[in-house]
């Protein structure tokens, strides 16, 4: 049992790196997922995550595999998207889904181009998939001060979001602070996507983020169980996604959101909450 | 004692087409006031530049010191998630916003504001219920409680109701004599004419244009009725500018 389930990690260093990056990631990623799809934006992520891939590639040009240059290149490009996405949605008729899908859209073409232009035969594997087993300590680092920006933050904007969100009539009429707490709240899915694809690439990234939250959907009523339950799936589906890859071989990240998978398959037959079981084979009604 | 409220020749509207035309006149501190007028007569319209979610075309809204955000409102149609996953308790906190703001915390005296207007509306026991089991007229109670917790000095509903029955309407009527007697001004829409003769001292009588405006008995003749029945719903695509002098905003 020891063999299998800790010594993987207690003999292995680099086992060891891999599941505090995925902690930590997870701890961020499960409150920001659950706030996303409350707020009905559960495929913004990935709009996002293809926004900030451009800016990541940039980034992986000018200076190759540097993670500052990926990093600063993905927060920019996926900051410039929301904050455009954000100015059209609350100014004009164009809607924030239509918004957000004209801005990654252009985002990502640019990269593109940019890309092409250069004319370099580069590999891009490593941003479009990321490698949790080679983690270094400025990239651990990272991610573990963004997931400690994320929930600091979220805290502070979590009223006026939860507001807005059940009731935006109501938080305008009592506030301004709606637009600027929405603003903040894409700001830390950008840095949480950013900490993804370092992790586990920008296409999975999304991964982390809105598997649990849907898990979290299933078991809870309210919101803050909801965070809870999603914030542990996430980081039991890092610990057992890791031992999965070390002990079958396949590869580190995709083995992380397959185990997710599986913890929402079963929370999608068996859920407390509207778990499909429930609704095939119904308790008897009450009396009153 | 200043007016709660004061129209300055205000003109609010969409796409340049006027839905409230031209409003004059004030709204006096703890006033009791029904507006009425036929759907489309600008009344949730004129609501919506109260409260500052409508910027208007022309003229001023004066609100006595008050910032927009101190004048409480219950829209018509709330947009309420009632999908979402949070308590009545939780809903009706959401009117202690002006005590708490942002960040502040919910101490021990506002939960006991909280039960007590939950209380007010006859809802306790339903603390803890998710809003989506709500009946419409229990989210109406509840939407009332988080007046109440507002603490609004102007408060203005839009048909509060419509589609509730007798009881709720009676009970949550009893919740607006109570804020007319703490001398609070409220502004009420409504389409129950007989209701509004009973009830309200004063009356406004919308068609865009301001039909009428003062007692109720004065204003709410057969007369003014037909007069506001008669003018036109639907935008005039064709209309000129208006040229009618307009006071600086």
């Amino acid at each position: 049992m020891y063999e299998f389930l800790i010594a993987p990690f207690s003999e292995f260093e680099f086992m060891r790196r891999a599941l505090a990056g995925t902690l930590a990631l997870a701890l961020g990623a499960g409150p920001i997922g659950v706030v996303l799809m409350l707020r009905r934006m559960s495929l913004v992520g990935d709009a996002m995550a293809h926004a900030i891939l451009p800016g990541a590639a940039i980034g992986f040009l000018l200076s190759g595999l540097s993670l500052f240059a990926m990093t600063a290149g993905g927060l920019i490009a996926g900051f410039v998207v929301a904050l455009l996405t954000g100015l059209v949605a609350r100014n004009t008729e164009l809607k924030e889904d239509a918004a957000l899908a004209t801005f990654y859209l252009l985002s990502l073409a640019l990269g593109v181009t940019i890309v092409s232009l250069k004319g370099t035969n580069i590999d891009l594997l490593h941003v479009l998939f990321g490698n949790v087993l080679a983690l270094d300590n400025q990239t651990l680092l990272l991610i573990a001060a963004n997931a400690t920006i994320t929930l600091i933050v979220l805290a502070l904007i979590y009223r006026p979001l939860i507001v807005e969100c059940v009731d935006p009539g109501f938080m305008r009429s009592v506030s301004r602070a709606g637009g600027a707490a929405h603003f903040a709240f894409l700001v830390l899915v950008v840095i949480n996507l950013v900490s993804g694809f370092h992790a586990l690439g920008t296409l999975l990234a999304v991964g982390i983020m809105m598997l649990p939250a849907a898990i979290g959907r299933f078991w809870a009523r309210d919101a803050t169980a909801m965070i809870a339950i999603a914030t542990a799936s996430g980081v039991f589906a890092g610990y057992a996604g890791l031992l999965l890859s070390f002990h079958t071989g396949v590869a580190s990240g995709p083995a992380i959101i397959l185990t997710a998978g599986a913890l929402y398959v079963f929370s999608l037959l068996f859920g407390r909450v509207g778990g499909l079981a429930r609704q095939v084979f119904p308790e008897r009604h009450l009396e009153a | 004692m200043p007016a709660a409220l004061e129209f300055c020749d205000v003109t609010l509207g969409y796409d340049r087409h006027p839905a409230v035309h031209h409003l004059e006149g004030k709204v006096e501190t703890g006033a009791l006031i029904a507006v009425v007028g036929p759907n489309g007569a600008g009344k949730s319209t004129l609501f919506k530049g109260i409260v500052g979610t409508l910027k208007p075309f022309a003229g001023r809204i004066e609100r006595g010191g008050l910032a927009p955000q101190e004048i409480a409102y219950l829209p018509q149609a709330a947009e309420i998630d009632r999908s979402f996953p949070i308590s009545v308790y939780d809903m009706v906190a959401m009117g202690l916003w002006r005590r708490t703001g942002l960040f502040g915390g919910v101490g021990r005296s506002a939960c006991g504001a909280i039960e007590q207007a939950i209380a007010a509306v006859g809802l306790t026991g339903f603390e803890g219920r998710a809003i989506a089991t709500l009946s419409g007229g229990q989210m109406q109670r509840m939407l009332f409680a988080r007046l109440l917790l507002q603490d609004a000095r102007v408060i203005v509903l839009d048909e509060p109701f419509n589609a509730v029955d007798a009881k709720t309407s009676a009970d949550l009527f009893d919740l607006v004599r109570r804020w007319h007697g703490e001398r609070r001004t409220v502004l009420t829409a409504l389409h129950d004419i007989e209701f509004v003769r009973t009830h309200f001292p004063e009356t406004l009588l919308l068609a865009r244009e301001p039909v009428a405006w003062g007692p109720t008995a004065t204003v709410l003749t057969a007369e003014n009725l037909l007069t506001a029945r008669r003018m036109c719903e639907a935008f005039d695509e064709q209309a000129a500018e208006c040229v009618e002098p307009q006071t600086a905003a």
